[in-house]
């Protein structure tokens, strides 16, 4: 199933990298990244495990400091930006963790509702409630909402992480991720999701996975990472159609529909 | 040559790990007051988190109220049981409830209450900011947009600090009631001739360093829980790493401020 055409702002850069390094001791994972997001784009970045595909969204985040280089988030310089101005910034920004990272403790409700009271405190409790009913209902997962985390099968965590971070109503959301330990028809679902955030909410999106499939549904654009830089970028049939072996290697071992 | 050689190279390479340790103490010195700084800069100001306030105190306090009620009432009863053959051979009984009174509401209670509570809340706590730091919960929190730290950290260290004086209070009166059944069914006192002879002894100083030993206490129990369980590494075992150090740091800790505070309440007294 290939991606449908979006209408992308190619006039706006929503995240922009330039030179950016990140090392953990010895190993160096990320070498000198140049990367661009425009608006209302899906990217997808792909690579094998341990390549620095999360890193790079942690450093977009704010989670990580980047060693040397430029990121530019929402007209905002993250490597130099201020606690507080982050904290503002981060309320743009969606972040889908890989284990959905659902607060065990509280309920589906009150994990929806624990950024937004905490970021909209002039809201009205039925307001609070409207915006919780309306996220789940755009994940499609309304009857969970007195449930706890632990009642829920993976692929609904993952779908109630998505809505945690939608509530915000954010300009850009990071999934780490999204398909990972899914089987293949909750994959789908949730590749199908990502696609009804992008049109509905207008987000632009970064995507990282090793899933073919996801980056060939998902993504307007896909970024090959090796050996700590972006080897490869284009179309997913641009990235796939060169010599490259290490690039037809990954290709190899996946199963594409 | 060999020889040289062997008995040189253990010396080399001691010497690094040695640096190396003696560095890294000092950085987790400056890493644990920087955490504490950090409680201080943020404990106190908007926004402030007043119904997770509540409820972590309710945890903390109303929780541990039956274990703090039965280890209360043991330790006034056998502390009273094992003073009387002592007391007994100088004809002096009519004084237990006071040795009792100054033992429990200057010491006993105090850190009894504080043992008890690192066991039980200090563990839980490190344990439960432990998981969160490992599953990402916290990376979720923050990239919300939130205060993790004041909403994790901050809570709970203020939570055991209003909750353990409160709790050590309640230790000693129900300690005081587990040596009143110790005397009561030996001598026969009335209750309100023992009550009489176990404040008589005690002046405003003992409760008051008391009480601020506790707090102090609390603070400790929920400092250390909190600061193991955010900085617990990856995976289930630093979870339980992080829950087992809390636990032994604050009971060690305890006992530190402990001394402390004895000798300096020893000045003023």
């Amino acid at each position: 199933m290939e991606k449908q055409p979006q209408s992308i702002d190619y006039n706006e850069k929503v995240i922009s990298i330039k030179g950016l390094t990140k090392s953990f001791g010895d190993y160096h994972v990320l070498r000198g990244i140049d990367l661009d997001l425009f608006r209302k784009e899906n990217l997808v970045v792909l690579g094998r495990s341990g390549t620095g595909k999360s890193v790079l969204i942690k450093i977009i985040s704010g989670l990580l400091k980047a060693d040397s280089g430029t990121v530019n988030v929402l007209g905002n310089e993250v490597t130099t930006i201020t606690p507080q101005d982050l904290q503002q910034l981060r309320t743009r920004i969606g972040f889908s963790f890989q284990n959905s990272a659902l607060y065990d403790s509280m309920t589906v409700r009150k994990n929806l509702e624990f950024p937004l009271v905490r970021n909209q405190k002039s809201l009205k409790r039925k307001e609070i409630n409207e915006m919780v009913e309306r996220v789940l209902e755009a994940v499609g997962l309304g009857q969970t909402i007195n449930q706890m985390p632990a009642e829920l099968s993976g692929g609904q965590r993952k779908r109630i992480g998505i809505a945690r971070t939608l509530i915000l109503r954010p300009e850009i959301m990071l999934y780490d991720e999204p398909t990972a330990g899914l089987d293949p028809i909750t994959s789908m679902e949730i590749n199908n999701l990502i696609n009804r955030v992008q049109e509905r909410f207008n987000t632009s999106s970064i995507i990282i996975t090793h899933d073919l499939t996801c980056a060939k549904t998902t993504g307007d654009r896909v970024a090959m990472l090796l050996d700590g830089q972006f080897q490869r970028q284009g179309t997913f049939d641009e990235v796939f159609e060169g010599d490259d072996v290490r690039v037809k290697q990954f290709y190899d071992y996946n199963f594409i529909n | 040559m060999d020889t040289q050689n062997s008995t040189t190279a253990p010396a080399t390479k001691a010497g690094p790990s040695i640096g190396k340790r003696f560095t890294q103490f000092f950085v987790d010195v400056y890493d644990v007051f920087a955490f504490i700084a950090r409680f201080f800069k943020e404990a106190f100001v908007p926004p402030y988190e007043f119904r997770e306030l509540i409820k972590q105190t309710w945890e903390v306090g109303v929780r541990s109220l039956l274990l703090i009620t039965v280890t209360g009432f043991i330790v006034g009863l056998i502390f009273t049981k094992q003073s009387r053959p002592s007391l007994l051979q100088f004809g002096a009984t009519s004084w237990i409830p006071s040795l009792v009174s100054i033992a429990l509401m200057r010491a006993l209670a105090p850190l009894v209450t504080a043992l008890i509570s690192a066991g039980r809340v200090g563990s839980s706590i490190g344990a439960e900011i432990g998981s969160m730091r490992v599953t990402e919960q916290i990376d979720a929190m923050e990239v919300s947009g939130t205060h993790p730290f004041k909403y994790l950290v901050c809570i709970r260290t203020l939570a055991t600090t209003i909750s353990i004086p409160i709790l050590a209070i309640y230790n000693g009166l129900i300690a005081m009631l587990g040596g009143y059944l110790n005397v009561a069914v030996n001598e026969g006192t009335s209750f309100s001739t023992y009550i009489q002879q176990f404040f008589q002894p005690l002046g405003f100083i003992d409760f008051e360093s008391s009480l601020i030993k506790s707090t102090i206490f609390g603070f400790t129990i929920g400092i250390v829980g909190s600061y193991k369980g955010w900085n617990s590494s990856s995976g289930t075992a630093g979870v339980g790493k992080a829950a087992n150090s809390a636990v032994v740091t604050a009971m060690f800790l305890v006992f530190i401020e402990e001394v402390i505070i004895v000798q300096i309440t020893g000045w003023f007294r």
